[in-house]
């Protein structure tokens, strides 16, 4: 039986690596990667609460199975969203490097 | 099988949306037919939302009553009540801003898009669950992010665009790690029942304090509070500027009232951690909003920064948590959305004529345009906090909150900060109201005056007569401090 906190301890490594990815990367797409990786370590940390939860509860729990779908759902539809914007970018830029938008600066 | 019946007022908690969904159906299918005839659709969209915000008004108003919806998810109340009728009234002044122009293309996809971000933030004003709470909030941004980046073959909208939803993207992100640690430590999802395990001591003062501060960075992100500022500039510059207002305006209400209502709920049994966290937000925000804006050029990045300074000053009314406060960052945000929404309507019709949205390009505007001038006049007034405009009422308002509160050196930064905003609002004035050279007059579409007059009416009837307002707001307020 592994503990909750190893599952926790996990996800947080997780999230920190796509934090520092998403701050760091020039590439629009790497930094799409970082978001996708800071939602996935999430989703571990629900499921391994729910998990937990319905274990001391006795019961199934709902809550925790129906908000780790969600988030799936949303990081879907963040993900189609984004790359749409960074095709867009790429027709007027020839570019999807950050660190080449500067069109807005001041 | 068993049917469970869902009670009727759960449908009429939520029929201003169904009424959207409706509509959103119905603009897509006359987007087929009138190819041809896009102001046809504007004004089909205008007066949908005009009807659904009648329904509202005559027929939903839940008084000082309070229960919630659908099983905990929402909650009904005066509260989402007063937010809603906000967030509907900005986007009709959007649409119509929207409306009779060419600078890009005007379609049946730009007005869903903008009715399923209106669904969005309507469910956010009522949310009483972390689970509706995420999807409200992401129903509300992707369409933002795809609306800010809509001039397909414009550079700097399809940057402005990537940049909103990267910097959204990752807020809600750590926002969402945050809130599965609420959920983890309680095992439950909904807000009351999370401050219930609060108030019992269950959850440890450190990861009390963590989830503190990734949840206000998400909140932070959507009322462009300092260190989650960064993308207003660029994103307000870039996008349609309908738009810009629509995100200032509409967007920054939603996540006022979710950020009251998420920190008066579930950490209401310490509000002292909060308080601080606010203020510190508060005076930082009010800051740099106003300092950087002395150094700007461009109109609409000069009202990006200083529509985040006013974020700092609604601040100030959060920090407070009492009920003078949250009355009065309602009562600012019902200015706001008027003043603002005018001051990037005038900017709007000047970039569509002159090609670009410089603040040289206002040279002239009263020769060129009286009512134009007038009207930015108005809205700038009230933007400084000059009487006798909404603004001033409303800065008093939030002023009065924090004294109260006992924060006095917060209302001394606040009063400094709105010193050096006359600075460069009057700016714009001196730039507006001086003869230039000779130039062509502006063409102002009905739509536009129509807008443009709610937007003046609002600032003067809101300036002048405001105590039925301020007692309406009663309700909303003592809803959100005593909860159940």
């Amino acid at each position: 039986m592994i503990p909750l906190s190893w599952y926790l301890i996990l996800a947080a490594i997780l999230f920190l690596l796509g934090l520092y990815g998403a701050m760091v990367r020039k590439n629009s797409i790497a930094i799409l990667m970082g978001v996708e990786l800071m939602l996935n370590a999430v989703n571990i940390n629900i499921l391994a609460f729910w998990h937990y939860h319905s274990q001391v509860n006795g019961a199934i729990e709902i809550n925790g199975m129906v908000f780790a779908a969600i988030v799936v759902i949303a990081a879907a539809a963040e993900a189609a969203v984004a790359l749409a914007i960074i095709i867009s970018v790429f027709r007027n830029n020839k570019s999807i490097v950050a660190a080449d938008m500067n069109t807005l600066k001041g | 099988m068993e049917f469970v019946s869902i009670p009727s007022n759960d449908f009429l908690a939520i029929l201003p949306e169904i009424g959207l969904l409706l509509l959103i159906g119905f603009t897509l299918l006359l987007g087929v037919f009138k190819k041809n005839d896009k102001n046809f659709l504007g004004w089909f969209v205008a007066i949908g939302l005009s009807l659904i915000l009648v329904i509202k008004l005559g027929f939903l108003n839940p008084g000082s009553e309070q229960h919630s919806a659908w099983g905990g998810m929402l909650q009904v109340d005066a509260a989402s009540y007063f937010f809603q009728i906000i967030i509907i009234i900005g986007a009709i002044l959007t649409v119509l801003f929207s409306t009779n122009q060419n600078k890009f293309e005007f379609s049946a996809d730009y007005l869903a898009l903008l009715l399923a971000s209106v669904i969005g933030m309507n469910l956010m004003a009522a949310a009483s669950d972390l689970i509706m709470l995420y999807l409200a909030i992401e129903t509300t941004s992707i369409p933002l992010y795809v609306l800010a980046g809509f001039m397909k073959k414009d550079q700097s909208s399809v940057e402005s665009g990537l940049k909103y939803l990267f910097f959204g993207a990752m807020t809600s992100a750590i926002m969402l790690y945050g809130f599965s640690f609420l959920y983890g430590f309680s095992g439950d999802t909904n807000l009351f029942k999370i401050s219930e395990t609060i108030s019992a001591g269950l959850i440890p003062m450190g990861i009390q304090i963590l989830v503190l501060l990734m949840v206000v960075a998400g909140f932070g992100f959507k009322v462009s509070a300092f260190p989650f500022h960064f993308w207003a500039p660029d994103v307000y510059q870039g996008a349609p500027t309908p738009i810009s207002g629509f995100l200032s305006t509409a967007s920054k209400s939603a996540g006022f009232i979710v950020l009251m209502r998420f920190l008066m709920t579930t950490f209401s049994s310490n509000p002292q951690n909060w308080m601080v966290l606010v203020m510190i937000l508060s005076t930082a925000t009010m800051l740099v909003g106003n300092l950087l804006a002395l150094l700007q050029k461009d109109l609409k990045r000069l009202l990006a920064y200083s529509s985040i300074s006013h974020a700092g000053y609604i601040l100030i009314g959060v920090a407070s948590g009492s009920q003078l406060g949250f009355k009065a960052a309602m009562y600012y945000l019902l200015v706001y959305l008027f003043t603002n929404l005018a001051a990037f309507g005038v900017a709007h019709i000047v970039e569509t004529q002159k090609g670009s949205s410089q603040i040289s390009d206002l040279t002239g505007l009263i020769k060129s345009s009286p009512g134009l001038a007038f009207a930015f006049l108005i809205s700038i007034l009230s933007l400084s906090g000059i009487p006798p405009f909404g603004g001033f009422v409303s800065k008093i308002l939030v002023f009065a909150a924090g004294i109260e509160a006992g924060m006095v050196w917060l209302v001394l930064v606040g009063v400094v900060n709105s010193f050096i905003g006359l600075f460069y609002y009057l700016n714009l004035l001196r730039t507006a109201f001086s003869s230039g050279e000779e130039s062509e007059k502006l063409r102002i579409s009905p739509s536009w005056s129509l807008a443009l007059i709610i937007c003046v009416l609002g600032i003067v009837v809101l300036g002048v007569v405001y105590t039925p307002w301020i007692s309406w707001l009663n309700f909303a307020s003592t809803n959100l401090i005593s909860l159940r």
